[in-house]
């Protein structure tokens, strides 16, 4: 027997007030010596429930019901443990837990301890399992920190969590998971919370180290692009239940079960044909009725007054304050949007991508009047009237409002959960005085079937709701007032693939039929690919190019969307991510980028034209741009 | 650190400072002085009272000069330690104060200890076994101690001193060696007397600790670092006292600067009933009789308490906790 894990009939319940619920029913798999398996499978699915079980950290609630995990350490040849009979707290199994199977986890943020440096947390798990002494322990640390990709491992050892990057946070988590040289690692969704260009340098991390160190890794995830540069065979999960498995390429290739088909069918790709509709599991039916349709008519001659939406030169510094009152030191700040200009065209989508505090929703923010630049300028075509949006009085700023509306990111928090579904579409309604009830009756029932939700689901809370269905309410609330723009702030990445399409769709259709302009803000460029006519890539506050969709996808100019691009994993095992040509974390640091793009105190370059609607930050000087192309 | 440190200190001063006029406006607030509800009382007595001895103990005290004047000569006299003289005892306030204060810091510190020592593994225990019959027998304990009235309690806990061990009724000490001076005999009967008011004053306290104590600690249990310190193979115990309980002090640890004053102030009734020669019963009466400089040197010291306590417990927090320590008030 060559399997490092074997897994037989699991099953897993919990015992719930609510009843029992079954979370895994009987699930097998295994995990070969040194191979990698990937764990498929959508929120709810019961992948990292499964994951807990190996590790015999269940939450209270759960109980294995029957099955068996066997674990056959490659350390102790001929011995077959079955995790699943050990008690989970007994020495036994503590010995086996983070030394011979170690685990991390999709929160780098919280899964370190606050107040206990990065140092001894590593060394713990190593004093725990290996005997060391102090001085040789901390040798084998500072090993491992190094191999792991700290800069200056020596310091590292005495830096507290909160002072690293959310990438350095988990090169930790997995020094920490390694210290030991475990013969299986899980990964419980390790890049989820980061950004793609720190999620390609992980990967490649844990690649690198699999091979040096010899060790099994089960990933746990629901991206399809990990999966297929990742993983040798795979696992589909559906509702607690094997689905499908295989080699990578089979499963990739000749996807048999329906619902594996049709999650592959469901994730936006970059070679998709031009038109080609992305297939939901299940599609939504949206109607729409003459109220929403009725809408002002668009003047002749009014798109000569300008775009719909025209951003110049906004920039903006958030204070860092230091100190109390009377210590105040001088304040620098931090320049959070700096000389951002760029136009929105009636009826096009506008797709504005960049990692993690790169200053996208400052700009979304700017555009509402939710926050006041420092300088700049943003005009709003209001039917061949401008609008100077920044200097408006509160008059025209209800007139503005009913024009430009926003949807939400996060499904959950972003509706009231005491207010039911009617209160909450038809708040913005009476915020702004429009109709009697029986219209605004009339037009919250159009509103929520154009969303796909039935007409009975009005009376109901939120909480009933999952969350592509919560996300539709959201949509249809920020259409009550039929606005021209609406900004779109992350609206799929809280969603599972299969929602994602549904949403993307619903969009993409609402689009056509109520004549909407977009602002698409994301930082997935495939779903920003699928949506958007022109594309916008921001970086440390500004934005670095700007060009129509096909053009930059075909011929990036700029390093940072090259590397942005090159670190987006397809979910295709044909076309592996290229893991020697990323770059390493200076990507994002603008003063680290080649000749003619770099942005430091000497160089401060603008946005230059270079045809075809396509812009890029650059120095002057078409010589040095024909070297960079 | 050591500019937070300096910081901190700094910014005692001007706090200090609006905490004395404040008291400094408050007990002269009331119309009249001493000397006006001294010489009230004297003539609803039916005795005589001397003009001329009057103004010259006005003028004696600095009671006939404006208000702002007699407020610099109190904190003039404060800062170089002289807290004045009180009317009502006809002593320096340092005399009249004396044993008192530090009997109060005894019966404080005892009581704190006492919070301490019985709250925490009471407040570990029902944490770590939420909803248990253990976690719901020692919280309807800590209710009854929260709602019970601290008087009613301290009388009966003295009478069943009395009974069964013979202890004499109220004070900190037998009688005998009231005024007599510290002996070995005089500490260990104020050491039979302390415990009942430990008890009194801290059952409300310990109550309320173990339930914020088992709080922070079920809300610690919770977060993703507890699962990884399992993940790793620590021993449940060990994997308690390093990560969660260890992060869940930090509210105690804030709550020092208003556990002191609370103690002090709060067992003025207590002190009443029991008979205490702490400082809370004399308060009260100078309060009562307009007391100018003992009134106001005891508010003094409670403020200094408060402010000490706090500029201790922050310190102690930047020594506990690194992102105090090392976040600054920048976040990322």
């Amino acid at each position: 027997m060559n399997d490092l894990l074997a897994i037989r009939d699991l099953a897993i319940a919990f015992d719930l007030e609510e009843g029992v619920i079954e979370a895994v029913r009987g699930v097998s798999f295994r995990v070969p010596v040194g191979g990698t398996v990937a764990l498929v499978g959508e929120s709810g699915s019961g992948k990292s429930v499964i994951s807990q079980a190996i590790m015999g950290i269940l939450p209270r609630a759960a109980q294995i019901r029957g099955g068996q995990i066997l674990f056959a350490d490659p350390a102790q040849p001929g011995s077959v443990i079955d995790i699943a009979a050990l008690p989970p707290d007994g020495a036994a199994m503590r010995a086996i837990r983070g030394g011979r199977i170690s685990i991390i986890f999709q929160e780098p943020m919280t899964s370190l301890s606050p107040i206990h440096t990065v140092g001894n947390q590593i060394e713990e798990a190593l004093h725990l399992h290996r005997r060391a002494g102090a001085a040789e322990g901390r040798e084998l640390v500072i090993e491992m920190l190094r191999l792991v990709g700290f800069p200056d491992p020596a310091r590292a050892l005495r830096i507290y969590p909160f002072e690293l990057s959310g990438g350095l946070r988990q090169r930790a988590m997995i020094a920490m998971a390694l210290i030991c040289h475990p013969a299986l690692l899980i990964a419980d969704e390790p890049t989820t919370a980061l950004d793609v260009t720190i999620q390609a340098q992980i990967l490649k991390l844990v690649r690198d180290l699999q091979a040096e160190l010899t060790m099994a890794v089960l990933m746990i995830t629901h991206d399809l692009g990990v999966v297929a540069n990742l993983a040798e065979e795979v696992v589909v999960l559906y509702r607690g239940k094997v689905v499908e498995s295989g080699p990578l390429k089979d499963i990739f290739h000749r996807p048999e079960h329906p619902y594996l088909q049709a999650l592959l069918r469901a994730v936006p790709r970059f070679d998709m044909e031009p038109g080609e509709r992305l297939v939901p599991i299940r599609e939504i039916s949206s109607t729409s009725g003459q109220l929403l349709v009725s809408k002002e008519p668009w003047p002749q001659g009014g798109d000569a007054a300008g775009p719909l939406l025209s951003v110049r030169d906004v920039s903006k510094r958030y204070g860092l304050r230091k100190g109390g009152f009377l210590n105040s030191r001088s304040t620098r700040g931090l320049l959070a949007v700096d000389d951002v200009s760029f136009d929105i065209r009636r009826g096009e989508c506008l797709g504005l991508v960049g990692e993690s505090g790169c200053g996208k929703t400052t700009v979304s923010k700017i555009i509402l009047r939710a926050l006041k630049p420092d300088s700049g300028e943003i005009r709003f075509n209001d039917r061949g009237r401008i609008v100077d949006v920044l200097r408006i009085g509160s008059d025209d700023l209800m007139r503005f409002r009913r024009k430009v509306q926003f949807i939400f990111q996060d499904p959950f928090s972003s509706l009231n959960p005491r207010m039911t579904v009617f209160d909450i579409v038809s708040e913005p309604l009476v915020i702004h005085r429009i109709g009697d009830a029986a219209w605004r009756r009339e037009m919250v029932k159009e509103l929520i079937e154009l969303v796909g939700l039935d007409v009975r689901s009005l009376k109901r809370y939120p909480h009933s709701f999952s969350g592509g269905q919560r996300q539709r309410i959201g949509i249809a609330r920020a259409l009550a007032l039929k606005p021209d723009l609406l900004i779109c702030d992350e609206p799929v990445s809280a969603l599972d693939v299969s929602i994602q399409a549904q949403i993307l769709n619903l969009l993409k259709d609402l689009q056509d039929k109520l004549g909407l302009t977009y602002l698409f803000i994301s930082h997935n460029l495939a779903v920003v690919d699928y949506i958007a006519d022109r594309i916008a890539v921001m970086c440390a506050g500004r934005l670095v190019e700007v060009a129509p969709r096909a053009l930059l996808f075909r011929d990036p100019v700029h390093p940072y969307t090259r590397a942005l691009l090159a670190a987006v994993p397809e979910p295709d095992p044909d076309h592996p991510l290229d893991f020697d040509r990323l770059m390493a974390d200076k990507a994002s640091s603008p003063s680290c980028w080649p000749a003619p793009f770099t942005i430091d105190g000497a160089a401060r370059p603008k946005l230059i034209h270079l045809g075809d609607g396509h812009y890029v930050r650059a120095s002057d000087g078409a010589a040095a741009l024909e070297l960079a192309s | 650190m050591f500019g937070y440190v300096m910081h901190r200190l700094f910014i005692m001063i001007p706090t200090l400072l609006v905490i004395s006029a404040l008291i400094f406006l408050i007990i002269q607030a009331p119309p009249g002085d001493y000397l006006s509800t001294y010489m009230a009382e004297l003539q609803s007595q039916g005795e005589a009272v001397d003009p001329g001895k009057i103004a010259y103990l006005r003028a004696q005290y600095g009671l006939d000069q404006p208000l702002h004047i007699q407020y610099i000569r109190w904190i003039a006299a404060l800062l170089q330690g002289d807290m004045g003289y009180s009317f009502e005892y006809g002593l320096p306030v340092n005399e009249v104060v004396g044993d008192r204060l530090l009997l109060t810091i005894i019966v404080s510190a005892a009581t704190i200890a006492f919070i301490w020592i019985v709250s925490f593994p009471i407040g570990i225990y029902s944490a770590t076994h939420q909803y248990s019959l253990g976690d719901y027998g020692l919280t309807f304990l800590g209710y009854l101690g929260l709602a019970t009235p601290s008087f009613l309690l301290a009388l009966v806990l003295l009478y069943f001193a009395n009974v069964y061990f013979g202890i004499s009724i109220g004070g900190l000490m037998d009688p005998v060696y009231i005024d007599a001076p510290w002996s070995w005999a005089k500490a260990w009967s104020v050491l039979e007397h302390l415990w009942i008011p430990v008890i009194v004053i801290g059952t409300a306290g310990t109550a309320g600790m173990i339930r914020r104590l088992r709080a922070n600690l079920l809300d610690e249990l919770q977060k993703q670092y507890v699962v990884t310190g399992r993940a790793k193979g620590l021993p449940p115990g060990r994997l308690l006292v390093k990560y969660p309980l260890r992060v869940a002090l930090n509210p105690f640890v804030a709550d020092i600067g208003t556990l002191l004053p609370e103690v002090v102030s709060g067992a003025v009734i207590v002190s009443v009933v029991l008979s205490l020669p702490t400082t809370g019963p004399m308060l009260l009466d100078a309060l009562r009789s307009q007391d100018m400089y003992l009134a106001g040197s005891f508010l003094m010291f409670l403020a200094l308490l408060t402010v000490a306590g706090v500029f201790l417990s922050d310190l102690a927090l930047a020594v506990l906790d690194p992102r105090i320590r090392l976040g600054g008030g920048a976040g990322r």
